[in-house]
């Protein structure tokens, strides 16, 4: 069953990536990575870790792509004119893109085989180590929100000098 | 037993502060301007004669002393002190320096008198005093100096102060130039003067004349004998080029270019006087080389007669003078080169050196005068004659050097001669032959001068309307003249002096030598009356044998033998250094360097598009490789 | 079928690394440049909760709670600047924006 999930998850998430990179309209790209978002909570469910399955849609699919909607309505994007094609531009992004992911593969392969240990990622066991263990971590994190917040207040303002 | 040290500093101190006071006081400045006429023509000329006249005290005074046993034992001062070498200020005051200085300061005086006329109305008259006697300061520098380095440091002070005065008409790009030349050709003798120094102190571990002395007496057989030939032959190197011997003779001819009373000062008592004074001051060190000995004496003898023979087809009066002075300069030198220590050394060559001083500041004065009375217009003994009706005094004065020069028995220049042509015979035979022939080349071309220039009928019209000068010209002229008559009798001259009472009896000049040297004399005057004493418009040397005139006028091309040196070797290797500095280090190096960072520059040029996804491709490039290297490893 | 085991984890998202990858260098839209950056950073996460699962322990689900909060900010800052950039040059084509050229 879990295997079955991982292949359906898997294969859906990637297909929506692509989809983010190809669409010519960015709306459609935005609702594919929420897309692709959704599916990855699923893996992460796969995996066990449901704390960041959720964070991951709440975060991502919620907040963070609301935001990528809001500003593209914003800023009244037309979808993007069919362009002379960029041969130099293309071939250059899937030649590295290919590259790195043969070195990758080639990692992956050498790599051993290890079982699966039983550990699951509940909110309660993610929050015990966040609030022991990562708890100065978790309070400059605060720090950090603060700081953007504070950065795009600033930027947004109309007279930037 | 006196200290006698005082005594030395008031003679140097005299002509320097001489100078110093007319460099600083002798202008016109708002403090004395009603005086300022006064200032600026005739306070420098009494000050500097008032100091000098003092030194000359102090010198008779010195000598005295000297002759008396008195030995100076003041403490002496460090000077330099640097690793091993240690140089002190320290003076060496004997026989030989306090004679050399009473020659200085005497010949000197005469020409400071002298020039108050000569240089009457030149507006820089302070500014010659004040060179003048800085001059001679440096000259009994040189001639008081202890050691080696104090004598190097007078002895370029000596170099800088002639290339002031041989330029003091700088006016004139021919002074300008003469200056520089005999600066540079000095500088070559210097150098070698120099590497002697640091030889000499390599070899026996200090530059003090009384240190090397002692040393070399019980070492020098330890000592390699080419060291000290080499070391010999370098200080030798210096008295080449302070008394312009071969090949190193080029520039006192044109040295001529200053006014004459310089001329007098530089090439009768101190400047290639400086030369001679030298090789007899470290005689210890040339005579422990008899390898070095015979080069230095046919050096001097073959600059003796080359510039004999030179000085015989020369019109300018001063030149032919000149030409002269290396004549007699290189008997002086050949005498140091032929000495026999054990008897009495080096006196020879001081024997002639001081009556030389004399009777040539005579010769040079005498024509000085005589260009007086052309008003400074003419120097060509072409052009002359007749002056004797004109000029009696001169024309006689002129007469006496004349004959002190060419060996006439009863004057100094007999005595001195026949002393160095006795040493000569006894010594070297071929040398000998050299330097008879050289005495009546001298006779022909000094009797040729008397005839063309003094004698007959005035030859233009200039020639008839001169004017015998005025007593401040003829006074230092009759004295010196008095001077050149006594200067060679022991019981007064310089011998007398110099070694003490016993004169000049270990070196007779034996009846053949005598009789050679008055046979080469007669011969020279009667030569020099057949071809000059018919009055002929011209030298009929130049018409008769065109060719020999020719190499003669040209002084054997050695200028322009070193004129097409220095721009053939000299001019090429500065080609060539022109030619590294352009294409290797302005070329490579430096626009090299610029030339690879630019295209370098160019190179990374191209990858700043300012295209956001370029950048992007780089970094993501970039990443790739460096995770293939990583994983690589 | 092979069981599903650390590997094909780590494959996935490599895969979707390199589509983020290849998005951010192909596309010329600032927003979808934008979009691919979170694909790239979403591969991360996918590959430290797999290491997490893997390795026994929860340290890489925290540290990918903690990468999620950036992704937060940094979407929100880079948004404002995209907006602040917008406003000035009227467009969100990074060809157009070649200003850092020399």
């Amino acid at each position: 069953m879990h295997d079955q999930l991982f292949w359906f998850f898997s294969i859906a998430m990637l297909l929506s990536g692509l989809l983010v990179i190809l669409s010519r309209n960015p709306v459609n790209s935005a609702m594919f990575l929420v897309l692709a978002m959704f599916f990855m909570a699923g893996l992460f469910v796969v995996l066990e870790a449901y704390f960041l399955a959720i964070i991951q849609v709440l975060v991502y699919a919620g907040a963070v792509m609301v935001l990528f909607l809001f500003v593209i309505m914003f800023l009244d994007l037309k979808s993007e004119q069919r362009r002379r094609f960029r041969i130099l531009s293309f071939g250059g992004g899937i030649v590295v893109a290919a590259a790195f992911l043969v070195k990758v593969h080639d990692v992956v392969e050498d790599m051993p085989l290890v079982a699966a240990k039983g550990v699951v990622g509940t909110t309660e066991a993610v929050g015990r180590l966040l609030f022991t263990h990562y708890l100065l971590p978790f309070e400059v994190t605060s720090v950090l929100l603060l700081v953007a917040m504070i950065g795009v207040v600033l930027l947004s303002k109309r007279d930037l000098k | 037993m006196d200290d006698v040290t005082g005594l030395l500093w008031r003679i140097l101190a005299g002509p320097l502060c001489a100078a110093v006071v007319i460099v600083l006081i002798c202008r016109r400045s708002p403090f004395y301007a009603d005086f300022s006429p006064v200032m600026e023509r005739t306070a420098g000329p009494v000050i500097a004669i008032a100091f000098l006249l003092g030194s000359t005290v102090f010198a008779w005074l010195a000598l005295d002393a000297v002759k008396a046993g008195n030995v100076m034992t003041s403490p002496t001062y460090r000077f330099l002190d640097v690793g091993d070498l240690e140089v002190n200020v320290n003076w060496s005051l004997d026989r030989l320096s306090v004679m050399m200085a009473m020659i200085v300061c005497v010949v000197s005086l005469c020409i400071f008198v002298y020039s108050v006329g000569y240089m009457h109305g030149d507006p820089g008259i302070n500014r010659f005093f004040a060179k003048l006697s800085f001059f001679v300061f440096s000259m009994l520098g040189i001639v008081f100096s202890g050691n080696l380095v104090m004598m190097f440091v007078f002895w370029e002070l000596v170099g800088v102060s002639s290339y002031l005065l041989i330029g003091y008409w700088y006016q004139r790009p021919a002074a300008a130039e003469a200056g520089k030349k005999a600066f540079i050709v000095n500088r070559i003798g210097d150098f070698g003067f120099l590497l002697g120094i640091l030889l000499v102190w390599n070899v026996t571990g200090s530059v003090d004349f009384s240190d090397i002395r002692n040393y070399l007496k019980v070492h020098s057989h330890e000592i390699g004998g080419g060291v000290l030939t080499i070391a010999a032959l370098l200080i030798f190197c210096g008295a080449v080029g302070k008394s312009a011997q071969l090949p190193l003779h080029v520039w006192l001819p044109d040295a001529m270019e200053g006014p004459t009373p310089v001329s007098a000062l530089i090439h009768a008592a101190t400047m290639v006087a400086a030369g001679v004074y030298m090789l007899c001051r470290v005689s210890f060190l040339v005579f422990a080389s008899p390898a070095a000995m015979d080069v230095i004496a046919w050096i001097g003898g073959l600059t003796a007669l080359l510039s004999a023979v030179i000085a015989c087809q020369q019109n300018d009066i001063k030149r032919i003078l000149a030409y002269s002075t290396l004549s007699q300069l290189g008997y002086m030198v050949m005498a140091v080169g032929l000495s026999v220590p054990q008897v009495n050394g080096y006196m020879p060559a001081m024997f002639h050196l001081s009556t030389h001083a004399f009777f040539k500041a005579l010769l040079f004065l005498s024509a000085g005068s005589v260009i007086i009375g052309f008003h400074h217009g003419e120097q060509d003994i072409w052009k002359m004659g007749g002056l004797w009706k004109k000029m009696p005094i001169t024309t006689a004065c002129f007469t006496v050097g004349l004959l002190a020069l060419t060996g006439f028995p009863g004057l100094s220049g007999f005595f001195s001669k026949e002393t160095i042509l006795g040493l000569a015979h006894e010594r070297n035979d071929d040398l000998f032959v050299l330097a008879a022939v050289t005495a009546g080349f001298t006779s022909f071309y000094m009797f040729r001068l008397l005839f063309v220039a003094f004698l007959g009928q005035p030859r233009s019209e200039a020639a008839g309307k001169v004017k015998e000068s005025p007593w401040v010209v003829l006074g230092p002229l009759i004295v010196l003249a008095i001077l050149s008559v006594i200067g060679g009798y022991t019981w007064m001259g310089i011998p007398g002096w110099l070694v003490g009472e016993k004169g000049l009896s270990e070196v007779p000049a034996g009846g053949n030598v005598l009789a050679l040297a008055m046979l080469a004399f007669v011969m020279g005057l009667a030569l020099a009356f057949a071809f000059y004493y018919g009055e002929p418009a011209e030298d009929p040397i130049k018409t008769k044998f065109p060719l020999l005139h020719t190499i003669l006028w040209h002084k054997f091309g050695f200028d322009e033998f070193y004129l097409a040196l220095v721009k053939y070797v000299q001019g090429g290797l500065a080609a060539l250094c022109d030619l590294v500095d352009r294409w290797v280090i302005a070329g490579l190096g430096v626009r090299g360097t610029a030339a690879v960072a630019q295209t370098l520059g160019k190179m990374l040029q191209l990858f700043q598009t300012g295209n956001l996804q370029t950048y992007a491709f780089l970094f993501a490039a970039g990443l790739v490789i460096i995770l293939y290297y990583v994983v690589m490893q | 079928m092979i069981p599903v085991v650390l590997q094909h984890y780590l494959v996935v998202s490599a895969v979707l690394f390199s589509l983020g990858l290849a998005g951010v260098i192909i596309r010329r839209n600032a927003l979808v440049i934008f979009m691919s950056l979170e694909l790239m950073l979403n591969a991360a996460n996918l590959a430290l909760v797999a290491f997490s699962r893997y390795n026994g322990n929860l340290h890489g689900q925290v540290f990918v709670f903690f990468i999620i909060t950036v992704a937060a900010a940094e979407v929100a800052v880079g948004l404002a600047i995209i907006v602040a950039l917008f406003r000035r040059r009227k467009t969100v084509n990074v060809d157009e924006l070649t200003s850092m050229r020399l």
